[in-house]
């Protein structure tokens, strides 16, 4: 049996500065609280928010702030919840605020579209982040190719991660690389990976790009392990890494990035950020635009075990007031069904099925 | 101008495309009673879909179009199951031969047919464009909403097999919205339009499943909008039994969360006839039984003006 002491777990063979030499970071951090976040604020940031948030985190260091609708560009919607202050009026907004850190949107192909991206790089974005479900990468490969031709930095997301072993999601990964992606991310949506389950799909993702791409890790916190899968996703070579400042994210929330800062920081690896900074920046500026704090409870907890995309907290609340359910049989029914981003609307339909079940 | 190929009292019809829609389409227009499909039409050699087409009694050939249209017989009508890309390329020299089509890529050279909505409005065109599944879908049950009470915005949410969606949807999922999008409006009625498309792995595949939303007045008549859906469905199962209103439609009042209008949802199933794609892959079956479908208006009038 090998034994290795946490000093060599902690040695990175990947660094974020191999990427970009003009860099000292070991890892890239990107806050996701003004996209991920978008959700559990049912998407109503003001633009005052947005502006206070982007200065105290940009302030603190952070290298990448991301700004979009929860669902992506073009996500206001029936399905999703509109949005109270356009999108690319926040993207703008936080590009003007920021003095160093570059401002990231995201995008979902099928939701969004490449005139969307035009102009969020028309108002400031520079990072292209494109989401697909982890099994159909080659529906982005136009996006990844404009936003490359555009000249945006660009990102992968492999979305619900969980539900396919490390060798698909490699084959996926290439995939994306190919069609032009610069990272490409093993995304946790559901907050369901336990550790090794991120470490392995991270290294294989390693093993298939090499050098021709970095990786990255986003995490929830649906069954209590966002920072611990960071930590593991790290240690297996993944050099950016997404975080929400006090969890501010859709399910239970993302990985704490002002926790995962501290912890950088007794691992020593370097992240730029200034911990006593963002911890003052969690408390101050990002709890009050907050309505509660993510928490877990029995619906988050149910959608890491049942492996339900973090998004659909909300709607399933919704739906389970409306019609009188049980919002936990929603998300159990909604991981049965093998539901994936952006079929919120079928939660409705599963609640209307309960209730006829229960009025029998 | 009326056939003078077939002996049957039938228009004449060549498949171009001998994929997966290509073959299912060529199942459902041998059933037909207007008309005879009479060839399919391939770029390659081997294709096994060229050779179903041959052992079910129709002229196959791997050389496309240019081969077609040197034939001393044309066809009446051509479906086009290729690509947006090939059909505007050939568009032109099937109307120079003198043969109407029946588009089922988003080219959208000729125009929007949806026969549950607006039937044979278009049978005298020479072009007609059949949208997208997913608008195939969704476009009736708008339709069925705006013929009641003005909507402001509709939004259509298609979720479909991740083995249903072939390698020309998958490359340009943004022609999809966009031209699902328009259709909402144009066709459904609807002041703005939204089209979302999702595509799920999941095993057993699912079946094709949409739900439209539509913003209407508070004071909408609800009643009256539930009957017309139901009416419209009735429509669209004259030509696909696999479609379905999987609930009551749902009326939810104006609030914040609806910018002010009621919200009517509407949830539909579609499962294909199972001609020769598997039946989950209601998004095809209803693309190819509306072709025929629109295929078979065109033929009625030409038949019909012979007769007269």
């Amino acid at each position: 049996m090998s034994v290795f002491g946490a000093a060599e777990l902690n040695q990175l063979a990947r660094t974020w500065r191999d990427t970009d030499p003009a860099s000292d970071l070991d890892i890239r951090l990107t806050d996701t609280c003004l996209r991920d976040g978008s959700h559990h604020k049912r998407h109503q940031f003001s633009a005052e928010e947005v502006r206070s948030i982007i200065a105290a985190l940009d302030d603190a260091g952070v290298p990448v702030l991301e700004v979009t609708h929860g669902d992506g560009l073009g996500g206001s919607s029936f399905n999703y919840g509109f949005s109270k202050t356009p999108e690319q009026e926040l993207i703008k907004i936080a590009a003007e605020t920021a003095k160093r850190a570059k401002i990231a949107f995201l995008m979902l192909p099928g939701v969004g579209t490449k005139d969307d991206i035009r102009e969020a790089q028309g108002n400031g974005g520079s990072i292209c982040r494109i989401a697909t479900h982890c099994t159909e990468a080659d529906t982005s490969e136009q996006h990844f190719g404009l936003a490359r031709e555009l000249g945006l930095e660009t990102v992968g997301f492999l979305m619900m991660s969980h539900t396919q072993p490390p060798e698909v999601l490699a084959k996926q990964a290439r995939i994306m690389v190919d069609a032009g992606c610069q990272c490409v991310y093993v995304v946790d949506s559901a907050g369901a990976l336990i550790l090794e389950g991120v470490s392995d799909r991270v290294s294989a993702l390693v093993a298939e790009i090499g050098h021709e791409a970095t990786v990255g890790f986003h995490g929830h916190e649906n069954l209590d392990l966002g920072a611990g899968n960071t930590v593991m996703a790290v240690r297996a070579g993944a050099t950016q890494i997404d975080g929400s400042v006090r969890r501010f994210g859709a399910g239970a929330g993302n990985t704490p990035l002002d926790a995962f800062v501290g912890i950088c920081d007794k691992l020593g690896w370097r992240t730029g950020v200034d911990f006593l900074k963002i911890i003052d920046a969690s408390e101050d500026v990002v709890r009050p635009a907050m309505p509660e704090e993510c928490r877990l409870d029995r619906m988050t907890m149910m959608m890491g075990y049942a492996g339900v995309y973090s998004s659909f907290l909300k709607h399933a609340g919704n739906a389970a007031d409306r019609y009188g359910v049980s919002g936990a049989r929603i998300l159990a029914e909604a991981g049965r069904r093998k539901l994936i981003g952006g079929q919120e609307d079928q939660l409705i339909d599963i609640a209307l099925m309960l209730k006829a079940e229960q009025d029998g | 101008m009326v056939s003078t190929g077939s002996t049957t009292g039938k228009l004449t019809a060549a498949i171009v495309g001998p994929g997966n829609i290509g073959t299912d389409l060529m199942y459902k227009l041998l059933r037909s009673e207007v008309i005879e499909p009479r060839w399919m039409i391939g770029v390659v050699p081997d294709s096994p879909g060229l050779e179903r087409a041959r052992e079910h009694g129709l002229t196959a050939s791997h050389e496309g179009v240019d081969w077609l249209l040197k034939q001393d017989e044309l066809p009446d009508l051509i479906f086009e199951a290729t690509s947006a890309y090939i059909h505007r390329e050939y568009a032109p020299r099937y109307a120079e031969a003198g043969i109407r089509a029946v588009d089922l890529t988003p080219a959208a050279v000729g125009p929007a047919c949806i026969p549950a909505v607006n039937g044979d409005e278009h049978a005298a065109a020479e072009n007609v464009n059949m949208i997208t599944c997913g608008g195939q879908a969704t476009i009736p049950m708008v339709a069925a909403v705006s013929r009641v009470t003005p909507v402001s915005y509709a939004e259509i949410v298609a979720s479909v097999a991740s083995l249903s969606a072939g390698p020309g949807t998958r490359q340009n999922i943004d022609e999809f919205t966009r031209t699902t999008a328009r259709g909402v409006e144009t066709i459904g009625g609807a002041e703005q339009g939204k089209a979302i498309i999702i595509l799920n792995p999941a095993e057993p595949p699912m079946i094709m499943r949409d739900t439209i939303f539509c913003a209407v007045g508070a004071d909408a008549d609800r009643d009256a909008i539930a009957e017309s859906v139901h009416r419209m469905v009735a429509a669209v199962q004259d030509y696909v039994p696999g479609y379905r209103l999987l609930q009551e439609p749902q009326f939810d009042d104006p609030s914040p969360a609806t910018r002010g209008s009621t919200k009517v949802s509407i949830f539909i199933e579609v499962e294909g006839a199972g001609d020769f794609l598997p039946p989950y892959s209601g998004n095809l079956d209803i693309m190819t039984a509306a072709a025929t479908r629109a295929g078979e208006g065109m033929a009625r009038l030409t038949l019909e003006g012979a007769l007269a």
